[in-house]
């Protein structure tokens, strides 16, 4: 699990370009095991206004489908729509070649209710139980 | 996949110049075809219908129904569905020439028995559920969630109220907030103890005057009944939402307790959960729904009414959210629901839950030896396993242990729901079970844990088809049949 991403409760990631004014989103590979099998994401649109917290789109394995809640506050400047149809390769990779999108970001209040890998390793072992 | 049997298609088994009827020389005057319809309306090629026998063709269809897993052939325990089994007696009934062969469109004059059924249906149907106001209305369970709701929106709109959410436990129903956003709600997800229980400081936070309706589970998914609803039901309405039940587990209180006393104001009924009507498997349901007194004018008109010594339907309702079915609903799943509901009575209801508890509590307390159940030692009509330890130590998962017991005739409980429990296996055996059948799915249970992950992975071994590509079949279902050419 990378050390330098924030992660959200809902298991999204985030990396913070260095001036933290973009940030790219992904989902953990917590979260994509879990799911197993993929069959479907949906990605919001370029332009798009995302909320923190609030479900941008959602994903869907032969398991369950699955909200995805936006870890920030912005708007949506890039989609990896590759990934979509790539579905079977996002567990392969999904802090690289599996991100989601990048958010121009509205402002940093959000940030702060994410975790570090710490906190978030933690979280996910708890789950586990 | 190892089983790869399918049945042929008619198409493929067709052979040129076969068929099942001869037909008589026509002895009455003809006319070309060109002089009847116009050249453009006619094609050009005949449709390729498929050629066959009569044997040929009842061969097809009687082995087609000899592939079928129902519960008048195997147990079938699959959680949250309550398939109970569907007593012959309401067939007979509801195939009655009177009941039957009723046209819609008659006179109410010559209804008046199957509206007096009607009426008699949303009079137990509100005694049920302790809420007076009933539509019968909704061709199914989901479809009575949107209705309600629609009759919550109504409601707020009649008095100035601007509520825009929805909240609903995260170990809810999918249908509820999918009923919700049909409805024009917002929903909002209320967290879970690890208990299984909604958390109630979570529904604090997020209680307000937004708040339209909180839609609740009770008995849950979990098969445990709420402890603190009175509570729950008590701090919705001080924040002036509305209270739903979803019903889908009333076979677990029927005859107990009633929704309407432990502070629902709407609520939805599952007739083929709850009254023995069959699960419609994409065909005609019902799913009645019952409200409190001060929502009864926004329900779906029309209703039926009596007037003097006879039935009407009432269709003078101002407030009424409309029609959301033609007709009257699908009336003959109702009048299997009337037949169950009047074959046990009061007492007979009752005593329906009361063992349908048992069942699942006997059933746990063999199976939590065999797989652990997180919630508890207690359950309700249902409880859930979970094989997320087997996973991890033989890599055994809640999948392969469905697909085996296929392979030992009982069909597979719902798997992977509710979401807040891993490799969730959600078993409801329901009260027409004796014991000597849930003892031989526990003993089937105990074996298969026991079994080779490998054999496991590969099950079911004994079934026509074995493993189909789940991620294919949803990634690119083949949904139509074409002809190969050549």
């Amino acid at each position: 699990m990378p050390q330098d991403l924030l992660y959200s409760k809902t298991h999204e990631w985030v990396r913070l370009s260095e001036d933290k004014k973009t940030a790219t989103v992904g989902l953990t590979a917590f979260a994509l095991e879990l799911l197993t099998d993929l069959v479907y994401v949906e990605l919001p649109e370029v332009g798009c206004r995302l909320k923190a917290e609030e479900p941008f789109g959602e994903i869907e394995s032969v398991k369950a489908v699955s909200d995805l809640y936006s870890p920030v506050n912005g708007e949506v400047a890039e989609v990896n729509s590759a990934v979509a149809d790539n579905l079977e390769r996002l567990a392969d990779d999904p802090y690289g070649n599996g991100w989601f999108f990048k958010v121009k970001l509205a402002d940093e209040a959000a940030l702060a209710d994410l975790l570090d890998e710490a906190a978030y390793k933690k979280q996910c072992e708890e789950e586990q139980h | 996949m190892k089983n790869t049997l399918s049945t042929q298609l008619l198409f493929e088994l067709s052979k040129p110049g076969c068929r099942a009827v001869q037909l008589p020389e026509c002895d009455v005057p003809t006319k070309p075809l060109d002089e009847l319809l116009p050249k453009q309306s006619i094609s050009e090629t005949t449709p390729p219908l498929p050629e066959l026998s009569e044997p040929e063709v009842v061969r097809h269809f009687t082995n087609l129904s000899t592939r079928n897993f129902s519960v008048d052939t195997h147990f079938y325990p699959l959680g949250s569905c309550t398939m109970k089994y569907n007593p012959k007696r309401n067939e007979r009934l509801a195939s009655l020439p009177g009941m039957a062969d009723l046209h819609p469109y008659q006179p109410e004059s010559t209804l008046q028995g199957m509206l007096a059924l009607l009426h008699q249906c949303q009079h137990n149907l509100a005694e049920i559920a302790g809420l007076p106001a009933v539509s019968l209305q909704p061709a199914a369970g989901a479809h009575g969630e949107m209705a309600a709701l629609l009759v919550a929106a109504a409601y707020f709109r009649d008095r100035d109220e601007r509520r825009t959410n929805v909240l609903i436990p995260d170990a809810a129903h999918g249908t509820n907030p999918a009923s919700a956003a049909m409805a024009g709600f917002k929903t909002v997800a209320v967290k879970s103890t690890p208990e299984g229980f909604v958390d109630v400081d979570d529904l604090a936070a997020k209680l307000d005057d937004r708040t339209a309706v909180f839609m609740i589970t009770n008995p849950n998914t979990l098969g445990l009944f709420e402890p603190q609803i009175e509570r729950i039901a008590k701090m919705v309405h001080d924040a002036g939402g509305l209270v739903y039940l979803d019903g889908a587990n009333m076979n677990a209180i029927l005859g107990v307790a009633r929704p309407g006393d432990f502070g629902a104001d709407l609520m939805h009924f599952n007739p083929h959960k709850t009254f023995s009507s069959p699960h419609g498997g994409g065909g005609p349901g019902a799913g009645p729904i019952a409200v409190a007194e001060h929502l009864g004018p926004y329900l779906p008109t029309p209703v039926v009414v009596k007037d003097g010594e006879g039935y009407r339907l009432d269709y003078d309702r101002p407030k009424s959210i409309g029609r959301v079915r033609s007709f009257f609903g699908n009336v003959g799943v109702l009048v299997r629901m009337y037949c169950y509901l009047r074959s046990h009575g009061p007492e007979g209801l009752r005593r329906i839950a009361e063992d349908a508890v048992l069942n699942a509590n006997y059933l746990l307390h063999r199976v939590k030896d065999i797989l652990p159940v997180p919630h508890g030692e207690r359950c309700m009509h249902e409880f859930v396993a979970s094989s997320s330890a087997l996973k991890s130590e033989r890599g055994v998962t809640t999948m392969d242990i469905a697909k085996r017991l296929l392979d030992y005739g009982f069909h597979a409980p719902t798997v992977y729901f509710p979401l807040v429990v891993r490799e969730a296996m959600m078993i409801e055996p329901t009260e027409t079970e004796s014991r000597a059948a849930l003892d031989a799915f526990a003993d089937a249970l105990g074996r298969i844990v026991e079994e080779s992950p490998e054999l496991l992975h590969e099950a079911p071994h004994e079934t026509p088809i074995s493993r189909p590509d789940e991620v294919q079949a949803a990634r690119k279902p083949v949904l139509r049949w074409r002809k190969e050419e050549g």
